[in-house]
């Protein structure tokens, strides 16, 4: 019996350490295939390299980061106004029956396929960007639009359970003292809630950084560097699925190289997010 | 009487927490050993080492000996549940487990292979009568055992281990949560029950060691400060600190 | 004093309007969707097959291939998932190795689904040679859903009660039989959430099963055929203008589905939740 139980743990461990070998499994496999040509290339000419024609040799993947960069940050822009203060609202200000109504309700919504967000860009956003401010429709703009509507739900839930985690004594102790509910907020919880907050929206950029299917269908896709935010721009992730298709030889590899910039993008931004919520923990 | 438990220079720490100490105790068969003491006095610990209940808890360090019937417990080839088997366990707050009445008592039995449903049978109905609760649940055996009332749940409990048909049974401030007729209840099976099990009753309750307990033992701060029949005790204690818990001075 | 109390005032309308327009636009979206799709669903639509790559006719091949892509994801991730919560819960300490499973995991979750079809293309596609095909669509999804059942089955996990499992060790129940028949069965409806959001996540993935599964538009009749699901069939209609009738209708489909599952998994959480605390 004994001997049966160990076996039954030996088992265990090895499932749970499956994760982990999945993880090295996909970081040994990306690699192998997309290191070759960073070597070749130079890291240097890979990344800082703003010319991508793959027929010609050239493997420069700087106006993809760029893409990447701005649409991330006009998502944030979008989003962090929208989904703070509908946290804050929701956490401090609503009755408890709202925010037992609208939590699940918004969460819920993060669970809209992300083609359906691209395709509502194309059919919706794309006039009114043409008609409001010019262009085609596809660019920088409406894919920061885009992005932001998605990240909406992550951050919006996970900013709540951080101020819902502030200990209710911090509100009563600081209202006691005479500060009005906004201050209390902006001295006593915000600070408090401060931690759980910013991974909340690290890794909503996580996801932004990462979408993929949305992006190809509002971003345009052109390889430049962006002048406005106007232009059509061409993402990382875009790059790999736009071309994977027919790509061959030394341009499949430095798809696959791609990714490997954008893996290590995560991982980073994971062990930010990490390090932010245990140092919250801590304290 | 012969000794059904033999405790010898039992230590019992949690990571730093030294939570009893050297504690030497023999425990004879066919008697009720009540085992008095303030809060965080040991005796709740005390109780999980003679069915190894600590275990469970990784920062646990035992040393001493614990023999039941003459058989270190805490010997590496023991089988944890045959000696959990032979040594039962009621818990402070009655725990049913979420199914029914019936398939809360023949649990321990399934698992240690009775599977004939007659038998099943007739052992839910012993254990039942013994525990007092039969007249009370005789017709609905398919119920919910959480749907019972606390006094219920708990002579439940009662009958669950008596179902494992073990040799002694550990209770732990069984009637901590309960009314006064259900506590006279539960005192009423354990007085039948003696008859044939080791009963061990950790109690915060100086009376009710006063009515059950053939013998006591009172614990202080992890020590065993006395022990001695329940009359000695009661009336008179050979050690200061005995007399001041049991007269009410504290705990 | 009249100052703050004028600010907070303010504060709070600013704050309202915020959440409005978060709610609405997230609304807005769905009934679009739905206001445009639902004419074009019927039970014709839902049971036939397409014609014309899909200007015409249905999108009942999709709706196999989404079912069967899924039902193998969720068959291997589920012993996988709950093992793994099993054993970060009931086997270890908190330590080293918990938080290493437990950071690996993050991170899983964290990978853009790119990545994931990218590795799936290689690895199962490519190098063990099982082409564009429900295996490797499914084995490669069974990656993506792997963290969120790991996830919400600790969660579960964790809920159950201790004295549960005292209760049963004391009885003579081994650790493995306690887990078996005290732990897993009170924490059922949590690991039936994480099951079915991870069912949500595999209807939903679009990169992931293009690259994995391809996207050829017939009933799949084994493993090894490719097939199309349901958001792979709707993007191609969108994005290559093919017909967007049909899209809305798909779309529809998908945002209903997706709905009422989430709709569901939320629900039994929540029963999960009030039964124990």
């Amino acid at each position: 019996m004994k001997y049966r139980e160990n076996l039954i743990q030996i088992g265990l461990l090895l499932t749970a350490l499956s994760t982990i070998a999945i993880l090295f499994l996909i970081a040994l496999f990306i690699l192998h295939e997309g290191l070759p040509i960073i070597l070749k290339v130079g890291i240097k000419g890979f990344i800082c390299g703003s010319h991508w024609s793959p027929q010609q040799g050239h493997f420069g993947i700087f106006p993809m980061i760029i893409g990447t960069v701005w649409i991330t940050i006009g998502a944030l822009l979008v989003s962090l106004p929208l989904s703070l203060s509908c946290a804050i609202y929701l956490s401090e200000f609503s009755t408890t029956k709202v925010r037992a109504v609208l939590k699940p309700v918004i969460e819920l919504l993060a669970g809209i396929p992300s083609v359906v967000y691209g395709f509502i860009g194309m059919v919706v956003l794309f006039p009114m960007v043409r008609n409001y401010f010019g262009g085609t429709g596809p660019c920088i703009l409406s894919a920061a639009i885009i992005l932001g509507i998605m990240i909406l739900p992550t951050i919006t839930s996970i900013a709540i359970d951080s101020l819902q985690a502030v200990p209710y004594s911090f509100r009563e102790g600081s209202l006691s003292l005479g500060a009005t509910r906004w201050q209390t907020i902006r001295m006593v919880i915000l600070p408090a809630a401060k931690s759980g907050i910013l991974s909340g929206i690290i890794l909503g950029v996580g996801r932004a950084v990462g979408e993929t299917m949305a992006v190809i269908m509002i971003a345009g896709n052109s390889v430049i560097i962006p002048g406005s935010f106007l232009d059509p721009v061409r993402t990382l992730t875009a790059n790999i699925a736009l071309e994977m298709n027919y790509a061959t030889g030394d341009h499949r590899q430095a798809l696959f190289a791609t990714g490997i910039v954008l893996f290590i993008a995560i991982i980073i931004l994971n062990i930010i997010a990490n390090t932010i919520a245990r140092r919250g923990v801590e304290k | 009487m012969e000794d059904k438990i033999v405790v010898k220079g039992l230590n019992l720490c949690f990571d730093t927490h030294h939570v009893l100490k050297s504690i030497d105790l023999n425990i004879r068969a066919n008697e009720i050993l009540s085992i008095i003491g303030p809060a965080n006095s040991g005796k709740t610990s005390f109780l999980r080492t003679l069915n190894r209940l600590n275990d469970i808890i990784s920062t646990v360090k035992i040393t001493g000996e614990i023999l039941l019937d003459g058989i270190d417990i805490y010997k590496k080839d023991i089988l944890l549940p045959w000696l959990r088997r032979k040594v039962g366990m009621v818990f402070a707050l009655p725990v049913p487990l979420p199914r029914s009445i019936f398939e809360n008592i023949v649990y321990g039995p399934r698992l240690n292979g009775v599977t004939s449903k007659a038998k099943l049978e007739e052992l839910v109905e012993k254990t039942l009568k013994a525990a007092f609760l039969w007249d009370e649940v005789k017709d609905r055996l398919h119920l919910s055992g959480t749907k019972l009332s606390g006094g219920q749940q708990q002579r439940l409990c009662i009958a669950r281990a008596l179902a494992l048909e073990p040799e002694v049974i550990l209770l732990d401030e069984p009637c901590s949560g309960l009314d006064p007729l259900s506590t006279s209840r539960i005192e009423e099976a354990l007085y039948e029950l003696k008859k044939q099990y080791t009963i061990v009753l950790v109690t915060n309750n100086t009376k009710q060691a006063a009515r059950v307990g053939d013998n006591v033992a009172f614990f202080l701060m992890g020590e065993m400060i006395e022990y001695g029949s329940t009359e000695q005790i009661f009336t008179v204690p050979h050690d200061k600190r005995t007399e001041d818990y049991i007269t009410g001075r504290f705990g | 004093m009249l100052k703050p109390i004028f600010y907070e005032q303010v504060m709070k309308r600013i704050l309202f309007i915020g959440t409005a327009i978060t709610v609405f636009i997230l609304f807005f979206i769905i009934l679009y969707i739905l206001k445009n799709g639902l004419p074009v669903v019927d039970l014709e639509f839902l049971l036939s097959s397409p014609k014309d790559f899909g200007r015409a006719g249905g999108i009942f091949p999709c709706i196999v291939g989404t079912i069967v892509l899924t039902l193998v994801a969720i068959i291997i991730a589920t012993p996988l998932g709950v093992g793994t919560a099993i054993y970060l819960r009931e086997y270890t300490r908190e330590g080293r190795l918990t938080s290493i499973i437990r950071f690996g995991t993050e991170c899983l979750a964290g990978i853009p689904s790119i990545i994931f079809g990218l590795f799936g293309f290689v690895l199962f596609v490519v190098y063990l040679g099982f082409g564009w095909s429900i295996l490797s669509g499914g084995l490669t999804m069974t990656f993506m859903i792997l963290p969120t059942i790991i996830r919400t089955s600790e969660e579960a996990i964790k809920s159950v009660p201790a004295s549960y499992r005292e209760v049963s060790l004391s009885l003579g129940a081994t650790k493995w039989q306690t887990i078996i028949k005290v732990v897993l069965p009170s924490a059922l409806p949590g690991i039936v959430t994480g099951i079915i959001l991870g069912v949500a996540r595999s209807i939903e993935e679009t990169a992931v099963v293009i690259f994995t599964a391809g996207s050829v538009l017939r009933i799949p009749t084994s493993l090894f055929d490719s097939c199309r699901t349901m958001s792979v069939h709707f993007y191609i209609l969108a994005r290559e203008g093919i017909s967007m009738e049909n899209a809305y209708g798909t779309a529809a489909i998908l945002i209903i589905t997706i709905l009422l599952i989430n709709m569901f998994a939320y629900w039994l959480m929540h029963r999960l939740m009030a039964k124990y605390s």
